[in-house]
């Protein structure tokens, strides 16, 4: 990935080994081979995945934390052991600071609620960026409705790259929180984050860095960032879809009150009073997404087996083949030009709507994101409707930068 | 997958020089639509007289499908009164929805949405017009629109 990432030399990636980990790669989409150029929407999911999901779900499941009796245990080693997996790979000091949701969005929403909304008052401020997902607008927006907190905004510039006096210019006094993605969907620039972390420290502001487009990408050491708050999402890292990761620090964590009441998060129950169960499981309440998080562990598993480092080195070159052979295309602008960059290329082709595009390159199996990526701010600032986002990851290949580009010119050709 | 199928000249050309496109000085009444998936955004302005439509612009941005569509649709419907309107809405959504058949021959240029039948993914595109126009002919009270 990016300097601000580490990126160490690194033997080169098996890239046709990789492809036979993934069965979906050899579908055949209207005739063509798939390029699955939309990981960042979601990546596919590797065979050992796949494998350690089926064995668990064939052998192990039970309920977790409740039964004495074998399966049950074996369930609760399975899924406490994919929390230290989890812990492990992102370098959290504790497994009590990993807790399991559904993905980033549920893990936002969690800290959105669970340490915003009781603490912030009118006043209080917090702190985003230009270039979020609306996963990381819309929750601060209610709790500001819920508790009379501000919303700004540090801007971004024409490259998608937010400078770092204007984020620095808009901390203050009142900022409580400060929450940023580490990587942009939409455009794919690579924020400076742990210089914003530093930052916001400075000002006493807690921070939440919205890390779903980084994880499958690069090392991400939530200690050396200094994170208070780190969110993953697994359906992007080649594990299940509706498991995720809300790393807090301790300390944090132990302070708020629970999100969510249920079965697991309780330590005694009466009709008078209750008593909340000790971290994490005070904010896992009822029966969680067990084989998800095995499927999860699975997928740290093989990220490490191939070495981030391998495949983020992989997708660089992609990046830079892409990006050069697009730029000699006619009538397409990139969008989204920053000096560092994860693997997205959000592009436009002049006269062709985005949505058209899509079908147009869809037509040779070549899949691609159309639309507003769910960063509508974005595609306002840059006075769009919509892009086209080409995304890549361990699997793609220079062959998948060569059908794009065809499939590209075959839709100049439909609309010339 | 047949794109000409989709993007037939009639589309093409409607796309590329839109007709009726742009503001209506004294419409009565309007309505917004809206396409979250794609951002597509559709603001048609209607002036009716009595039941006749006696004019009707549109404007917004939109795919090659959804600018052709609301196109063809404001040369379709200007003249018509409002229960012909209906008629022809009811006779696109078949055209869009169901899986064959010839189209209508009563359709004229609109039949050349039929090919968006095979793009499921698209046929909302196609639709979004004719659910905006539904909505501004919907309100029996004349809705005054300034436009200054």
């Amino acid at each position: 990935m990016a300097a601000n990432l580490s990126l160490k030399a690194t033997p080169p990636l098996d890239v046709e080994a990789v492809r036979r980990d993934f069965p979906i790669l050899a579908t055949k989409v209207h005739g063509y081979p798939l390029v699955y150029l939309d990981s960042a929407a979601s990546s596919q999911r590797a065979l050992p995945v796949l494998r350690a999901v089926q064995e668990y779900e064939t052998h192990s499941h039970a309920n977790v934390h409740r039964g004495v009796h074998a399966l049950s245990q074996a369930a609760t080693a399975a899924f406490e052991g994919a929390r230290e997996r989890v812990r492990r790979f992102i370098n959290a000091a504790s497994v009590k600071e990993i807790i399991f949701v559904r993905g980033t969005t549920e893990g936002i929403n969690l800290v959105a609620q669970a340490y915003a909304r009781p603490r912030f008052r009118a006043g209080d401020e917090i702190l985003i960026t230009g270039l979020e997902h609306h996963a990381n607008i819309v929750p601060w927006q209610m709790v500001c409705e819920q508790t009379g907190a501000s919303l700004r905004v540090a801007p971004i510039n024409r490259r998608g790259e937010v400078p770092f006096d204007e984020f620095l210019s808009r901390l203050g006094p009142r900022t409580r929180l400060v929450a940023f993605a580490h990587v942009s969907n939409a455009l794919g620039t690579v924020l400076p984050v742990k210089r914003m972390v530093e930052a916001a420290h400075a000002h006493g502001a807690v921070v939440l860095i919205d890390g779903a487009q980084a994880v499958p990408h690069a090392h991400v050491d939530v200690r050396a960032l200094g994170a208070d708050f780190y969110t993953v999402s697994g359906h992007k890292m080649y594990a299940p879809t509706g498991i995720g990761v809300l790393y807090g620090r301790q300390e944090l964590l132990a302070a708020m009150p629970p999100w969510q009441g249920g079965g697991d998060m309780i330590l005694t129950v009466s009709f008078e009073k209750t008593t909340y169960n000790e971290l994490p499981a005070k904010f896992e309440a009822g029966t969680p997404n067990i084989s998800g998080a095995v499927g999860l562990a699975a997928a740290m598993d093989y990220l490490e087996r191939l070495g981030i480092d391998a495949v983020a080195a992989h997708e660089q070159r992609l990046l830079e083949l892409a990006t050069a052979e697009l730029a000699r295309l006619p009538d397409i602008e990139l969008i989204g030009t920053a000096a560092h960059k994860a693997a997205v290329l959000s592009f436009t082709m002049k006269g062709v709507h985005a949505h058209d595009l899509g079908t147009i390159l869809d037509a040779e199996g070549v899949a691609v994101r159309t639309g507003h990526h769910c960063a509508m701010p974005v595609m306002t600032f840059f006075g769009l409707p919509a892009t086209a986002r080409a995304s890549f990851g361990c699997y793609n290949t220079e062959e998948d930068v060569k059908a794009l580009v065809s499939a590209l010119r075959r839709a100049r050709g439909v609309f010339a | 997958m047949d794109l000409k199928e989709l993007y037939r000249d009639v589309i093409l050309d409607h796309n590329r020089h839109p007709r009726n496109f742009g503001p209506l000085e004294g419409a009565n009444h309007q309505a917004e639509g809206n396409n979250p998936l794609c951002g597509d955004r559709l603001i048609l302005t209607v002036r009716l007289n009595g039941e006749r439509i006696e004019d009707i612009r549109f404007e917004g941005r939109g795919c090659a499908i959804s600018t052709a569509s609301a196109s063809l649709m404001t040369e379709a419907v200007k003249g018509r009164d409002r229960a012909s309107a209906r008629q022809l809405f009811d006779k696109m959504h078949a055209l869009l929805t169901q899986p064959d058949g010839a189209p209508d021959p009563s359709l004229g240029k609109l039949a050349a949405l039929s090919g968006v039948r095979e793009f499921p993914a698209r046929v909302k595109c196609a639709s979004l017009c004719w659910h905006t126009l539904n909505a501004a002919l919907a309100s029996e009270q004349a809705a005054t629109v300034s436009t200054e």
